[in-house]
């Protein structure tokens, strides 16, 4: 690649203990990242994504069993770094996150501007003048009126909150921003303007993203690369233009063909029975038992296939 | 003046022929804005002047964004507001002056299928249980008949065998099986007519359209008028003949399902219809053109035409003044906008 790689992630593993079992929610993913592109991570609730997401960032609950893997930040390892250093140097510096539902996760208590100036005043030790007016050029960037600064969450619209907390994000001006489904509690003009909004950050700030999403038809809005995972695994990596002209791997093609579209005669298809529990997880292929295409081999787990850039865990392409 | 006018070339036109199920006139709700408890300080137009007929066994879909007023309309519709002017007409009765007995059929006769179906099922209950109150409600006596009506509804929504289902509670059940339980409890009582409140978008992708071709087998089998709100576009075609979209508690546009898609006239339906992804990698190339600014509070919505400050072709002295009246650029498609009229 001629890009300058960001982000590369190996085998990264995150498993949480329960009173039933161990759920092995991110279970050997990998995958890599470029400066100033955005990866889109496709799957249903509970494949994993968002387990993903904090296993990135290392926002783990009590309950974690396994987590292991490397992590790769411009060339670092920082999977190896204790957890002060880790929030001091990765979090918000390096990598930061607008999180799920982020439209509600603002204080209501606090003044939205100085809630966007927090993580510059903690993280870059601004005095609180100067992160103001950081902040104020946020809202400039993700295109909040600079007068809302003083507002309170409750005053804002829900696209209006969730550029707040876009601008929160970026205020600490990091290299990848994690998005966990940024636009699903959004009306759709509203969710045409954030991603208009996320595209010219990209532009202007050649940051990167991953961007979390069950949407198959909004993910597009911003990907550079599409990421499949399915119960815990990435099961196809490729650029989204040829992903999403012809996806390859089984669970991919049939993801897509259930996308209602707005025009064209094709009817969309359901993907028969249900994800499997991340508790019980089958054995050899883990979407073999909805596949269309199984076969025998399907038993043994897949090797990850290289082929034309693109990476896909089947043995069709064995 | 107009408006009213236009309203009889609607009934004119949709319903020549057979009465229609579900008839609603000049509709308004209003909610009254108080301060200190005592002096009013304005009112809340949720609905403010909605008309439309819906016919026996038909589909709409009702199209429109957070805060647009769909949910108080169809909340109206259940008969859970009082119009402040208008009616609500059902099989010729007015929903409004209906008594408590007259409530029981009506609301025997509609089912209503919610938004989110962890939330609209009781978790301390199991799926028997939900299903059998809406039976002991609607008077069903026997408890064999009860059992029996529950076993045919849970196999028509693919619930089977049913004894697998029956004594699991909501959060067993995944979230495409949790909805068919509330599809299951909204056929119970063998309704005309089915409200459903974004009955798919809590949902993942893959199980979204195996319970919208559910719910259009349920529509063609049993003969049901569905009303389908949702702000999802894409949704709606596979599934209503007619769509309406409603802004700032205005129904704007009116057309059958392709006539819309392809000849959209009113500028908020083409920027919806913008707004809308399809799966394609050059989305990512480009910037989309939305109108700037967000929907108008419904305490104090805009003069004339409630569009027109986002409006790009607003044409000054007029949308800003005066309301548009509906017209009717093909047949089946009244719009209202004053682009249309010249």
């Amino acid at each position: 690649m001629a890009e300058t790689e960001l982000l590369r992630i190996e085998d990264l593993m995150l498993h949480f203990r329960t009173s039933q079992g161990a759920v092995q929610a991110v279970d050997g993913v990998n995958f890599e990242l470029a400066t100033n592109r955005a990866v889109v991570v496709l799957g249903e609730s509970g494949c994993g994504k968002s387990s993903l997401a904090k296993a990135i960032l290392r926002l783990l609950p009590r309950n974690v069993s396994r987590y292991s893997g490397k992590v790769f930040l411009d060339g670092k390892e920082v999977m190896a770094l204790n957890d002060e250093k880790f929030r001091k140097d990765v979090r918000w510096v390096g990598i930061s996150m607008v999180p799920q539902a982020a439209m509600n996760s603002l204080n209501p208590v606090m003044r939205v501007g100085d809630q966007v100036s927090e993580p510059a005043m903690i993280h870059l030790g601004m005095k609180k003048k100067e992160a103001l007016g950081l902040a104020s050029k946020m809202f400039q960037h993700v295109g909040v009126p600079v007068d809302f600064l003083d507002r309170y969450a409750f005053e804002l619209s829900g696209g209006m909150r969730q550029r707040v907390a876009i601008a929160m994000a970026l205020v600490t001006s990091p290299r990848l921003i994690l998005l966990d489904e940024p636009t699903s509690a959004l009306d759709v003009l509203t969710q045409a303007n954030i991603f208009n909004v996320l595209k010219q950050i990209k532009q202007n700030l050649g940051i990167s993203y991953i961007l979390i999403t069950h949407d198959i038809a909004t993910s597009s809005e911003l990907a550079d690369d599409v990421a499949v995972m399915y119960a815990g695994q990435i099961v196809e990596v490729c650029d989204a233009e040829r992903f999403f002209q012809a996806p390859q791997h089984p669970y991919s093609r049939k993801l897509m063909a259930s996308v209602p579209r707005l025009r064209g005669e094709q009817e969309p298809e359901f993907i028969t029975g249900q994800p499997p529990s991340l508790l019980a997880l089958p054995q050899g292929c883990r979407f073999a038992p909805r596949c269309p295409l199984r076969f025998d081999r399907c038993r043994q787990d897949p090797p990850v296939i290289k082929k034309d850039g693109r990476l896909v865990k089947c043995w069709k392409y064995a | 003046m107009i408006e009213t006018r236009s309203n009889n070339i609607l009934t004119q036109a949709v319903v020549a022929d057979p009465p229609p199920l579900l008839s609603i006139k000049d509709l308004r709700v209003w909610f009254e804005l108080r301060r200190w408890a005592f002096s009013r300080a304005g009112y809340v137009r949720a609905v403010d002047g909605v008309t439309f007929d819906l016919g026996y066994g038909e589909a709409i879909g009702v199209v429109g964004e957070s805060g647009c007023g769909k949910s108080s309309l169809m909340k109206t519709i259940l008969g859970l507001n009082i119009p402040t002017s208008g009616s609500v007409t059902f099989e010729g009765q007015e929903v409004a002056r209906l008594d408590r007995k007259g409530l029981r059929w009506y609301r025997s006769n509609i089912g209503y299928v919610q938004q989110d179906p962890f939330g609209a099922l009781a978790p301390f209950m199991n799926v028997q249980r939900i299903l059998e109150e809406k039976l002991i409600v609607g008077g069903i006596q026997s408890p064999a008949e009860r059992l029996e009506r529950i076993r045919k509804v849970m196999g028509e929504v693919k619930l089977h065998p049913a004894d697998d289902y029956l004594e699991k509670f909501p959060h067993m059940l995944s979230g495409g099986q949790q909805q068919r339980v509330v599809i299951a409890r909204a056929m119970l009582l063998e309704p005309k007519l089915i409200v459903a409140d974004e009955p798919v978008s809590m949902l993942d992708a893959s199980v979204r359209v195996e319970i919208l071709k559910l719910l259009r087998g349920l529509q063609e089998s049993h003969n049901l008028s569905v009303i389908y709100i949702t702000h999802d576009l894409s949704t709606v075609r596979y599934f209503s003949r007619r769509i309406f979209v409603m802004y700032a508690g205005q129904i704007v546009e009116k057309a059958l399902v392709d006539d819309l898609l392809n000849n959209a006239c009113h500028p908020y339906t083409q920027a919806l219809l913008t707004g809308t992804s399809e799966p394609d990698a050059a989305n990512a190339r480009t910037f989309k053109e939305i109108p700037p600014g967000e929907p108008p509070s419904l305490v104090n919505p805009p003069a004339g035409c409630r569009f027109h400050p986002r409006c790009a072709r607003a044409i000054a002295g007029l949308c800003d003044k005066e309301q548009p009246p509906e017209t009717s650029p093909a047949e089946d498609h009244l719009v209202s906008c004053w682009l249309v009229q010249k």
